[in-house]
């Protein structure tokens, strides 16, 4: 769907990331974290979601919720890229006066759709946030950022149960797999999503081009995407 | 015209969410399969902003948040222990820091279903809910306040919790949202008696010189009608009688008369587990909050005013 006809062009681009990333600094523990999920977030942002500074707070904008909040680095560079705030709040990120938290807060920061931090929050919220928009007629699409070790969190059990039996076909989950969970059986991630009827696909985190075609598409199901990264 | 037999403040409760949600587009029921077929007036033609979880409790009060973000208004409901505590870091995070507002249902109080046991009690619910900011706390003490207390909370845009329980006053009052109502008249102490037991403590207090002061509200509390309510005695004396946790309201009585020098009775659910079924009336008789219990404690508490 087109919200704006005049979307404001992005600020800068892929190649300004790394500066825009190295702003951020103090959490070496995350930054790891951070860049698996670079060209995930920078893609969603160019190249499938219909939101803006403009529409952040449109009805009709396309949600994206990050619930890995703790590797909120590519989606503040990001979210400067794409001018949703300046680029002087990063240099401060954590420190008493930034808005900018080592896990992001919604009250704070413009286009941040969901605080998060504590795992397993963000696609239980994505549910409602699905079904709300389901109710008021309106087909935005609502896309979460989960990391493979928070799905061990068993509240994300219960939404991708009910995801897929209340039919929430505008709701796709990407799965950044940096393999980090511990006691993990081969194909469990795929396996979780498509025992529940969900559609499954599995890409390269790290191919943009690739990752965009896959993050576009949708189907009558709720989507998952298991972008692969490499591990931790 | 035939008898009415006395009504069930659950029951009220589903009839008036029904009529909300069938008339109010912005209005959304979620629940976790307790009360369903309650709901299935509703489901029929609003089956999208009629919504069962399954048992699913984290997803109950995370999707309730979610459907919040979007602007949604959402009247959630189950059984309190799993309402508030099972699902309390998703009220702490998914509601209180997301910054959203909805109206949470419960019902089974403290002791409402007691032949079911400790899995199923939850005194400490408003205890554990007062730990986080901005929540409006209503404790209706009949069916018949059941209804205005929900329009009441769904017509807001905060956080609400209607704590609703089984036990019941024999009348309903009119008091005016977020006050408290001055029932009797004396000038030795003041009773605040909240939800379903102003009853046992009108019986309790029955001769004794105290005002009694009917609490369907507790969050906030009404600090300025308890205030008024006092006595002009040296040292204020204040008797809180509450359905649940002992000690609940405490801290905000505190706060209230951090200026007067005065005692506090809190009268309440013990903490202690009592490993016992059987009736709500054995329950609220171990706990010292049926009339008699009420009475003996009130008494004693007067009885030692000065003692040093």
């Amino acid at each position: 769907m087109s919200l704006t006809t005049n979307p404001p062009p992005p600020t800068y681009g892929y190649a300004d990331l790394p500066r825009l990333m190295s702003l951020m600094t103090g959490d070496e523990k995350h930054t790891a974290a951070a860049t698996s999920t670079l060209d995930v977030v920078w893609t969603l942002y160019e190249a499938v979601l219909d939101v803006s500074p403009t529409t952040a707070e449109d009805p009709h904008r396309d949600w994206f919720l990050l619930s890995k909040g703790h590797g909120p680095m590519a989606h503040y560079a990001t979210l400067v890229a794409h001018g949703f705030f300046d680029e002087e709040w990063l240099a401060g990120w954590g420190s008493w006066d930034s808005p900018l938290g080592l896990h992001p807060d919604r009250v704070l920061v413009p286009g941040v759709e969901i605080s998060s931090g504590s795992l397993g929050h963000g696609l239980p919220l994505a549910v409602g946030v699905a079904l709300g928009l389901r109710a008021q007629h309106i087909g935005s699409r609502v896309v979460v950022l989960v990391g493979d070790a928070e799905l061990d969190e068993g509240s994300n059990q219960e939404a991708i149960e009910v995801a897929s039996a209340l039919g929430l076909d505008r709701l796709m989950v990407v799965v950044v797999d940096n393999a980090s969970a511990s006691y993990r059986r081969p194909g469990v991630l795929a396996t979780r999503f498509a025992v529940q009827d969900w559609d499954v696909e599995t890409v390269d985190g790290h191919d943009r081009s690739r990752l965009g075609v896959a993050m576009r598409q949708t189907t009558s199901r709720p989507r998952a995407l298991i972008a692969e990264v490499d591990s931790r | 015209m035939t008898a009415r037999v006395a009504r069930d403040p659950r029951e009220t409760f589903a009839r008036t969410a029904v009529d909300l949600v069938t008339s109010d587009p912005a209005v959304a029921l979620v629940y976790a399969e307790i009360s369903g077929a309650l709901f299935a007036a509703a489901k029929e033609g609003h089956g999208d902003r009629v919504i069962n979880v399954g048992i699913r409790e984290q997803l109950l009060v995370s999707a309730a948040a979610g459907l919040a973000l979007t602007g949604l208004r959402p009247v959630v409901h189950t059984f309190s222990p799993f309402l508030v505590e099972r699902a309390f870091e998703q009220l702490k995070l998914d509601v209180n820091h997301q910054d959203v507002g909805l109206v949470l249902v419960s019902v089974g109080g403290s002791y409402d279903w007691s032949a079911a046991g400790r899995t199923h009690q939850s005194p400490a619910d408003v205890a554990l809910l007062d730990t986080l900011a901005g929540w409006t706390v209503h404790v209706p003490g009949h069916a018949d306040e059941v209804e205005s207390a929900l329009r009441t909370a769904v017509a807001d845009r905060g956080r609400h919790y209607l704590r609703l329980s089984a036990e019941q006053n024999d009348r309903a009052h009119r008091v005016a949202p977020g006050r408290l109502l001055r029932v009797a008249e004396g000038s030795r102490a003041a009773v605040v008696a909240v939800g379903p037991l102003l009853q046992p403590t009108l019986a309790a207090t029955t001769g004794l010189d105290v005002s009694v002061l009917y609490a369907p509200t507790v969050r906030p509390f009404d600090t300025a009608g308890l205030r008024a309510a006092l006595p002009a005695a040296p040292v204020a004396e204040v008797v809180l009688v509450e359905p649940m946790l002992e000690g609940t309201s405490s801290r905000v009585v505190s706060q209230a008369l951090v200026d007067r020098p005065h005692r506090l009775l809190a009268l309440g659910v013990g903490q202690e587990e009592l490993r016992r079924y059987g009736e709500p009336t054995d329950h609220a008789r171990a706990h010292g909050l049926d009339a008699r219990g009420i009475r003996a404690s009130i008494t004693r508490f007067l009885a030692t005013r000065g003692a040093a």
